[in-house]
This record gives structure tokens, sequence and C-alpha cells, in this order.
């Protein structure tokens, strides 16, 4: 193919660099410097598209990140997939390979294309809901072939092999934009000595200064961007980050920038010969100042088949010539409302291609570009605008007719004129999405007909993002808005640098001009699309209006205006223009939608950075992990914690399944001996004069007459007589505790504690320090316990010597160890604190000791079914926020008297927590041994019941216990404690019904005698 | 993400060195005993929500692990000043106006302080002082 609308010079390409691509399955060849979509333009492919909704088909429109039609799906291999990329934004680079996003097969003959005919009227907005509605249960099956057709790119289905890093940057300005504004900010900020952080999102800086017809001093505008860029490039001071897009702007100067480091080389970046290298970074500002200088986006006029391929917005006609040398056609028509549109014909003309007419709806536009249009021969349509374009695959010619603006009708007759291309422009709208980001609404300007930012703290607007739009103003309102930031950032001195010299250009006022009338009644009209991305027409949002909905934001909703990803770049305004026309009410009053981060779509993987695959969430092991892992443990996620779970062995050549292993540990401990690695257990070192009565305030039971060398069981309760957490504290000294909390709760208790004491009773000399990580914690459980560890310990192990809930110190192993006498399984146990480090050391010796008595490790499925067997409860399993320690049945837990109202205490008697018929924790034994209840089953009374049955309690703990020969289960139930030896029922999703004893919620050694050994 | 002042470590640091607490200021009654159901469920459940200025307890949970006061603007996410546990906001709903007008400066000058235009004028009145 040759590029056959490819200039011969001119433009700030690399001729000497050819590159090929692959564009639906086509080859073309572009040069270096070129994007995606200005390498199509040369090659004159037209159709890039089918739109979304009525498969039409669509060409480019723009040329920057407001293009609603180009969206392609790039990528040459399924792992480099990357959807809804803007072939406008998009670098041309060797071997590139993309396909329209829309237009199922294919963009030239599309199967949906009969909807779009077919449906034509017949689908007004809301034809989705409307149509699919019914029957709900189908809406899935609708929408797969909706979206199949539709089409909004696809997900690789390969993993993606690049990496991405997040940045954390500080600065003192940060400057988005590096056109004329943004330029002579960074630089009077820059030399004021300002951190300064310059971002832009094309492939090169300069914005509009690249495809300028002004001269600077007397050069081209472009070689006084490259000056300004090469002396901020050498500034110590600032960091240049072009392909670099703004696109959040969140709380107190927060901005997210999303920078593409490889994707303009190849699709990954081991393709552009950059293996290993970051593919993108998501930079996290914190700045003190922001210069917004985002530029503006010229706004399309609203015409009859104005999304027909050889529409474009008269700038990026200018773009394409000039940037690109590329021009997008043969014959071109212009319309209008403003002068600056004018240069697309003063470009388009000096490039050697004819201009049909300039099409201006002012009465008497004399503007010096008028004059130079006219000058140069160019036919210029007062008073008139174009009001249909002709052709479908291509534009054919241009309706034009003179309009009355004010009544909104045509008055003249219609001419058509023959042309190829269609440009038009309605006037510029200032970029303040980022700055809508914050929350401030845009405030809506008469004069500049357009919305400007709102007032955000710390922000500063420089340039065409607040309507200055001709060159001279623009630099000098950029080097006085960069220098203003500097001072505001602590930089007293700063001043704005000396702007360059450029003529001023007379310019004739802009009309306010969106949609063009038409010959036939709007919702007669052919369509005149408003939101070309989402195939949303001037007639959709009017009717929209006509069935009720006045505001924007529903009327948006209603349509799908602006809800493409694009955003409504270009629709937006002229959507809220028709609202206001219909509504006859002005455009502030009608208002403006809110836009959201983010500016243009980011990849997963820049979001992601490095948080996936193992980094994806920080893992907790503890110091016997190791061990864990040599000796087959399956593992089980506490929290962030790794715990080993079950450890299955190899019984007659094959692996024991989680029940056989579980049974066996089970045994092991109520028979032998097994061990525990406790160590994740939450750890708090209390100490303080006031620690004893800090604890008596914060538990439930009594602390006053703990005695150094005693532990004690403890419930924590919320203020609202809820249980929180539950735990041992120990008696270290008089003035010294450790208090132990669940594992996943050791964070929350340590905040809790904290609150306490730093809000309410900070008169209380007390000190909280975590020491979870600083101690390994083993337990040695089962009746042969005793005989295990009198072989590796000091202590003097005599029942009278060391009782139940006593703690020693000694050595162990012969390291210095804290030993408790405290048990989780209902059996003789010792819980051995270690120092972390000497942890691998004495669970070693453990089991060199203890082979002889076959000591069993075992994890924590093991130790869930020993602790439910005693009726011990894990406080956020078996209570869920909801729970008192009376439904608990632990009565014997609650200090009434004790002087100080502890936390919780007044709650307990309110009526609600004190109703009889609360739900209680009960046991449940199921009428089938070898049933295992479902934990979360609900409980009924009655399984005849019509649903909705009354509902009684739920399972909260459910196992088979190899000692019961049994399965066995912890629930609440409703008045639990007076239904006991009762049958309650379960009704299972698949229609069966267990039947259950209500019975003790302790099933084994009623007396605890085990454990008192 | 916010930028917050701690004001024990009296320096600036990220969202994600803190953890919000709720609503400051909670009095907690000083003999639960002695108060009615009715009103110790007010001081359990019952928090204000207003539109405006409002006085929330953090910690600064990755960091000196205190808990201290912020008073926030929850319609422009303007936080106005941070001040230590103990101590009383010198913004309220009831002045920030004047304190606004007056241009009050609070913590170290930067980003606590006021001086923002709240974009309604009757923004404040919701709130009981």
């Amino acid at each position: 193919m040759t590029q056959s609308n490819r200039l011969n010079q001119g433009g700030r390409i690399d001729r000497s660099r050819r590159l090929s691509f692959t564009f639906n399955g086509q080859q073309y060849t572009g040069f270096a410097g070129d994007t995606l979509a200005s390498a199509l333009l040369a090659n004159g492919v037209d159709i890039v598209n089918r739109s979304f909704k009525y498969s039409r088909p669509r060409g480019i429109t723009a040329a920057g990140p407001e293009e609603p039609n180009a969206i392609v799906q790039l990528g040459a291999s399924e792992a480099a997939q990357v959807p809804n990329v803007r072939a406008t934004q998009q670098a041309l680079y060797d071997g590139l390979v993309a396909r329209g996003t829309n237009g199922w097969p294919n963009v030239q003959r599309d199967v949906m294309s009969w909807v779009g005919k077919l449906g034509g009227s017949f689908m007004p907005p809301g034809f989705y809901y409307k149509t699919f509605m019914a029957p709900a249960s189908m809406w899935m099956t609708y929408e797969k072939f909706i979206r199949k057709g539709a089409g909004l790119g696809r997900a690789p289905t390969e993993a993606d092999p690049d990496i991405y890093d997040h940045f954390n940057q500080h600065c003192d300005v940060l400057v988005i934009g590096a056109g004329p504004a943004g330029l002579a900010a960074a630089l009077s900020a820059a030399r004021a000595g300002a951190r300064v952080i310059l971002c832009d999102e094309q492939e090169e800086m300069g914005g509009s200064l690249l495809d300028s017809r002004e001269s600077i001093d007397g050069a081209p505008a472009s070689a006084w961007a490259e000056q300004v860029v090469a002396e901020l490039g050498g500034l110590a001071n600032v960091t240049l980050l072009p392909r670099t897009t703004a696109n959040g702007y969140h709380d107190h100067n927060f901005v997210t920038l999303h920078e593409r480091r490889t994707e303009h080389l190849a699709d990954t970046a081991a393709g552009a010969g950059r293996e290993g290298e970051v593919r993108a970074r998501l930079h996290r500002v914190r700045a003190g100042r922001v210069v917004l200088a985002s530029g503006s986006h010229e706004r399309p006029l609203v015409y009859a088949n104005n999304d027909v391929p050889g529409n474009l917005v008269a700038g990026a006609v200018s773009v394409y010539i000039r940037r690109y040398g590329v021009v997008p056609g043969q014959r071109l028509v212009l319309s209008t409302n403003n002068d600056h549109a004018y240069r697309a014909a003063l470009d388009w003309q000096e490039a050697g291609r004819e201009v049909v007419a300039v099409v201006d709806s002012r009465a008497k536009p004399d503007g010096d570009l008028v004059k130079q249009a006219r000058d140069a021969g160019i036919r210029v349509i007062t008073g008139s605008a174009v009001m249909e374009a002709t052709g479908s695959q291509r534009v054919s010619g241009a309706k034009v007719v003179a309009i009355d603006t004010e009544r909104f009708v045509v008055t003249g007759k219609v001419e058509t004129l023959e042309c190829d291309t269609i440009a038009s422009s309605g006037g510029y709208s200032p970029v303040v999405h980022l700055a809508s980001h914050t929350g401030k609404r845009p405030q809506w300007r008469d004069d500049l007909l357009g919305f400007v930012p709102g007032e955000v703290k710390g922000m500063h607007v420089a340039g065409g993002a607040h309507g200055v739009y001709a060159l001279g103003e623009t630099l000098t309102d950029g080097a006085d808005v960069g220098a203003e930031a500097a001072r505001a950032a602590g930089f007293e001195e700063a001043a704005a640098i000396a702007v360059p010299e450029v003529a001023v250009r007379q310019e004739s006022p802009t009309s306010a001009l969106y949609q063009i009338p038409h010959e036939k009644p709007p919702l007669r009209a052919p369509k005149q699309f408003v939101d070309l991305q989402n195939d949303v027409t001037a007639a959709a949002v009017e009717l929209a209006t006509r069935e009720g909905f006045e505001s924007i934001e529903h009327v948006k909703r209603y349509t799908a205006l602006g809800f493409g990803t694009d955003q409504g770049k270009l629709g937006n305004i002229n959507g809220m223009a028709i609202a206001a026309r219909c509504l006859n009410r002005s455009i502030p009053e009608v208002g403006t939608t809110v836009f959201r981060p983010n500016y243009t779509p980011v990849s997963f993987g820049a979001i992601v950075g490095r948080h996936c695959r193992d980094l994806f969430d920080p893992e907790r092991y503890t110091a016997l992990h190791q061990w864990h892992v040599e000796n087959g443990a399956e593992f089980e996620d506490v929290g962030q914690w790794k715990r080993p779970w079950y450890f299955p062995r190899r019984v007659n050549g094959k692996r024991e399944t989680m029940h056989e292993a579980v049974a066996r540990e089970c045994l092991a401990v109520r028979r032998g001996v097994g061990i525990l690695d406790a160590s994740t257990l939450g750890k708090i070192d209390i100490q303080g004069p006031d620690a004893r009565e800090f604890l008596g305030r914060v538990y439930t039971n009594k602390w006053a007459k703990l005695a150094p060398g005693r532990v004690r069981y403890g419930l924590m309760c919320k203020d609202d007589g809820m249980l929180m957490d539950d735990g041992t504290t120990s008696c270290l000294a008089e003035n010294h505790f450790l208090m132990t909390t669940t594992t996943g709760g050791a964070a929350g208790v340590l905040e809790w504690l904290e609150l306490w004491h730093q809000t309410e009773w900070p008169e209380l000399q007390v000190y909280f320090n975590s020491v979870t990580d600083h101690w390994a914690t083993m337990t040695v459980t089962g009746p042969d316990a005793r005989k295990l560890m009198s072989e590796v310990t000091d202590i003097d192990l005599d029942r009278e010597q060391f009782k139940f809930m006593d703690w020693k110190e000694g050595k162990v192993a012969g390291v210095p160890a804290r030993v408790f006498r405290i048990s989780f399984t209902g059996e003789l146990a010792f819980e051995i604190n270690v120092q972390a480090n000497y942890a691998m050391h004495v669970w070693k010796a453990l089991f060199a000791h203890g082979e002889k008595y076959d000591l069993t490790p075992y994890g924590t499925e093991t130790m869930h079914v020993l602790r439910a067997e005693k009726g011990l409860i894990i406080a956020g399993q078996d209570t869920d926020g909801s729970v008192t320690p009376e439904d608990l049945g632990m009565h014997w837990a609650v200090g009434y008297d004790k002087p100080f109202s502890w936390i919780g205490q007044r709650a307990l008697t309110r009526p609600d927590t004190a109703r009889e018929d609360r739900k209680q924790l009960v046991g449940l034994k199921p009428k089938d041994p070898k049933v295992v209840l479902e934990e979360g089953a609900q409980i009924v009374l009655d399984p005849e019941q019509k649903i909705p049955m009354t509902m009684m309690g739920h399972v909260t703990s459910s196992y088979y216990s190899p000692v019961l020969e049994s399965g066995f289960a912890l629930a609440v139930l409703k008045g639990g404690r007076n239904r006991m030896g009762e049958t309650v029922y379960l009704p299972m999703s698949d229609g069966s019904v267990h039947q259950a004893e209500v019975v003790s919620t302790v099933f084994i050694d009623p007396k605890g005698e085990r454990q008192n050994v | 993400m916010f930028h917050i002042f701690c004001p024990y470590c009296q320096e600036y640091r990220e969202e994600e060195e803190f953890h919000p607490s709720g609503q400051a200021h909670l009095i907690r009654p000083a003999d639960p005993a002695s108060v009615s159901d009715e009103e110790w469920g007010d001081y359990l459940f019952f928090r204000d929500n207003p539109r405006g200025i409002h006085h929330e307890m953090w910690v600064h949970r990755l960091g000196c692990r205190k808990f201290f006061n912020i008073t926030r603007d929850t319609a422009t996410y303007e936080i106005l000043e941070t001040y230590r546990m103990g101590e009383q906001p010198s913004i309220t709903a009831a002045n920030a106006e004047v304190r606004r007008e007056q241009g009050v400066q609070t913590a170290d000058g930067g980003w606590q302080t006021v001086g923002a235009q709240p974009e309604n004028s009757r923004l404040n009145e919701e709130t009981p002082s």
C-alpha cells in the first residue's frame, strides 16, 4: 500500500525510518514519529471501527485523547493484548498489530449492521432497558450477545509478561501539560529553584506549539518548545515526564501520573529489546502546588450524519497536516463559529489540496485569519453551517444552509458542496477533567462559551485550561502562573520569565453554536451524533428531556452520554447545550456532570504495580515455618499468617486425606502427646503501676488479685457489651503482664488498648507493646506432655508445684523460656515461649526427645476440633459482634461487682442485651453420627413450616470427632440454654433436613479433669 | 488521599499511615450506672453526620500510634486543623465562617489551614454546635 495522503515534506516525522504495521489484518507502512492514527490516515484508511449501538462505519475524528472512534485492540500476541487504545495516542512502531475494537466479525462487513438499519428509529434511548428487560433470567444471555456484537475490547487470556512500578514522588510544583502555558510555567518555577515535575501525555512535549502556524521570536513556535524543553532537561531540580498522563487529581494535591516507558517501542518491554525493564510507572505525586496547563479540546459541531468517515474536528486536520505531513482527504469543507478553526483551511490549501469552502455561522467574521483565507481565494460562506454530510462509507458532500441560531431554524436554500472531508469547529472547551476530580464543579463562562475549572486549593490554572487561547497571552499567563505557584510553594523570589515575542492576531468573536438546525424537525432529521463513542444522538437527548429527564445527570444515565472510555470529551458540552435548548434553560442551569478519574484508561498492570503474585499481600511466617514446609504441612491463611493446617503423612504409600490426618492428630493429643506451633497468637506486653487497674477496666473479669506466676483467661467486650476478643493474661510481676489475643485480633486489640488509654484514661500509667514476633510459642499437650517436658526442662513440673494456670520461668532445651500451664485442648498442656530465634532449636530438641512418645505435630484444624470438643470458643468464629459473654454462658467470667464500670458492663443490663431469648451458645449433636453439619446452616424448629421459615439460630463450628466417633457442632440458638435435649432441624440447600439434639457445649471431660493432672 | 499533619510527630504524612476512628469528643458518662438505658444507647450508637465541619478522631497507626483529632470539612474534604487528644478545636461549625474570614492559620501554615470558600454558605448551619 502507498501512503497516498502523505505529503512529501513537512511534519515532525522521520521519512527515512519506514515502519510496517498491521491493522485489521492488512499490512501498511508509516514513518517514525507517526501515531497509529496518522499512519492510518496517511494510508487512506477511512473506516477504523463500527459504532457501538448502530454499527455505523466510523473513521478517525480527532488527534488526541478525545478521539471517540479510533479505539483499537492492540497486541501481536495473546499475552500482549491491550484493549481500548486510542489510535491517536499510540505511537507507531515496527510490527505493530491492531484491530478495531468494534465490529464483529470485521469493520467492513458487519453482521450487527442490521441492528442499526433495522433498529434505526426503533432504538430510542433506554432501548436495551426497555427491550431486554424480561425475563430477568435471560439478561445475562442478551448481554453476552450485545456485548460481543458491540465490542468493548477484550482482556488478554494469558498472563502479562511485563512489570510495572509505583513511584512515590514529591515536588514543589507539578505542571500538568507541556504546551505553551505549561512550558512557560515550568520554566518560571524551575528558574526560581522549585522542584518541578513536568508531565505531558504526548510522545513529544510542546502541545499546540508543535502544529502552530505562529512564530515565537521570529522562529517557528516548535523551535521555542524544543529550546525550553532542552533547558528544563538540563536542570537538576526538574523532572521531565513525557508520555505521562496525569490521570487522577485526588485530595490535598495528590496526583497520579501514568508514565508509559516502552509502549511506543513495542507491545511488550521484551519486544522492545528492554527485557526486564519496567513497561509503565504509576507516579503517586504529592505536589506542593499544581499548575493545571491541560489546554482545551475543540468541540465538533452537531449536524446530520456527522459520524460518516471524513468528518473531523478542525484542529485535528491541522495537527495531521503540520505534525505528521498527512492530509486526510482531497476536498475540504470547513464549518465553524470561530476564527481559530480557519487555520485548518489555510493548512489544507498550503498542502496543495482543495478547500471547497469555509462555512461560518457568523454574519460578518473579519478577523485576521478570516482575511487571510479570503486573500488566499478561499470561498467563505457566512451566516451558514453544514447541515448534513452525505455519503455512507466516506463523506461525499456537505449540505450547507443559512441558519438562524436564535430561533434554531434554517433560513435559506440548501446548497450541496461536493467534498470528501468536513472539518468542524464549535469552539473550545477547557480541559477541566482533572480539576473536577477533586469534587469542585466547573464554572460556566459566557464570555468563553465554556466551563473553566472550579477553584481547587493549591491548584493554579494556566493557559487554555481556563480559556486563555491566544499564543502570546498563553505564554504570559503560563509564565505568571508558574511564578505564582513557586511563590506559593515557598519560593518567594520567584518571578515570571521574560516572555518571547508573538505577533498579536485580531479575532472576531466566537458565536454560540452547538447543534445545527436541520430542515427536518430534530427527531426526523438524519442522525446528528453528540457522543460518537456511545452513539448518542441529539434526538436521543431531546427525547430524554421530553420523557422527563431534566437533570443532566439523569439525561446522561438514560442516554449513556459521556459513558464511553472517552468520558465524552468531545460530546459532553454539546449534549448539555442541546439539553439546555430543549429545556429552555441556560447551560449553567442545566449543569455539568462530574468527571472522575481516570482521565484516560490506565492499564491494570500500572495500577497493580508490583502488588501481584507473591507480593500481592504480605505473608507472615513463624520462626518454625521451614520445619513445617519440610514436614509436608498443608497451610492455612490466618490473617496474613501462614499456619500449618494439618500434617498429612504417607500411610501404606498413600498420602492421608485431611480427614484422616486430623483424626490421627486428634487421637495423638488425646492419647499421647502432640505439639502445635502457636506463635501467631497475639502477644502484648503491658507494664506500669496502673497496668492491673487497666486490665480490670478492659476485661470483663477480675484482675485485682492475680498474683505473679498466675495466668487468667479474660473476655474483652466493646462498650456495647458484645465480645470482641479473648485470651489469657499472665502476671509476670506486680506491674508487668503479658496479654495474649487471637491471631487475627492482635493489631486491633493493641489499638483498642491504646484508644482507651489515650482518650479515656490518660491518667493511668501503663504502656503497651506488641511482642508477637519476639516470642515463639509451642504447645506441648496430651497425657504424655509432662514426661516429654521433664526431659528438656529444669522447671519443676510437679503438679502441686506447677499448677494449672501457673506460669514458670526456666530453661527449655537449654535456652531461657517461659512455660505456661494453660490448655486449649482440654488435655494436660505446656505452652513454651522462647525467643523466636531459639524456636527451631527448641522445637527440634522436643522432637528428638519426643520420638519415643510419638510426638505428633498438629495444625489448626486439629486445634479447632480439640477446642470445640471442650466447648472453647474462637472469637470471630463462634461470635460475630452480636454475642455477649452471657450469651456464651460465660457468666463466670463477668465481674459485675467490680468497682470500676468496665468496658461493656453498662450495656449488659440494657433491655435488649438482657433478653432471655437471645441467641445462646449451645452444642448440637446430629442424630446421624455420620453427619457433619454445615457451618452457617440455619436452625429451625419446624421443618414443615412454609418458606420463609422462622430461623432460630445457626451453626458456628462443626467438625467430626474421632473420639466421639460422631459429628458435633457449636451453634447459637434463640433461648438455647432452655432447650437442652430438644430436637432442632437444619434444612439444607439440596432439600434434605438434618436433625440434631441440643446439648451442652462441652462434649468431652465436662469436669475438666484431664487438663488438671 | 489525605495528607495529614500528625500533631505529635509534627509532620505531614500520607493517609496510608493513619486510620480513622470515628467521631471525636464523644463523652463517656463518668458514672455509667447512673444514666438511663436511653442515654447509654445514645452514647453507644448515635453519631453526627454533618455536611461541613466535623471533628474526627484518627490514629497514627503506622507511625507514633497516637490518637488525635482532625477538624475536617466533609463536603470539601479539607482538613482544617489537627490537634492533640485533650485539646479543643479552634474551628467549629459555629465559628468556621468567622475563622475562615480571619484566615486563621493552624498547624504549621501548610495545608491544614482555613481559607477555602465553602461551596454553599448554608453549609455549616446544618450542624448543631
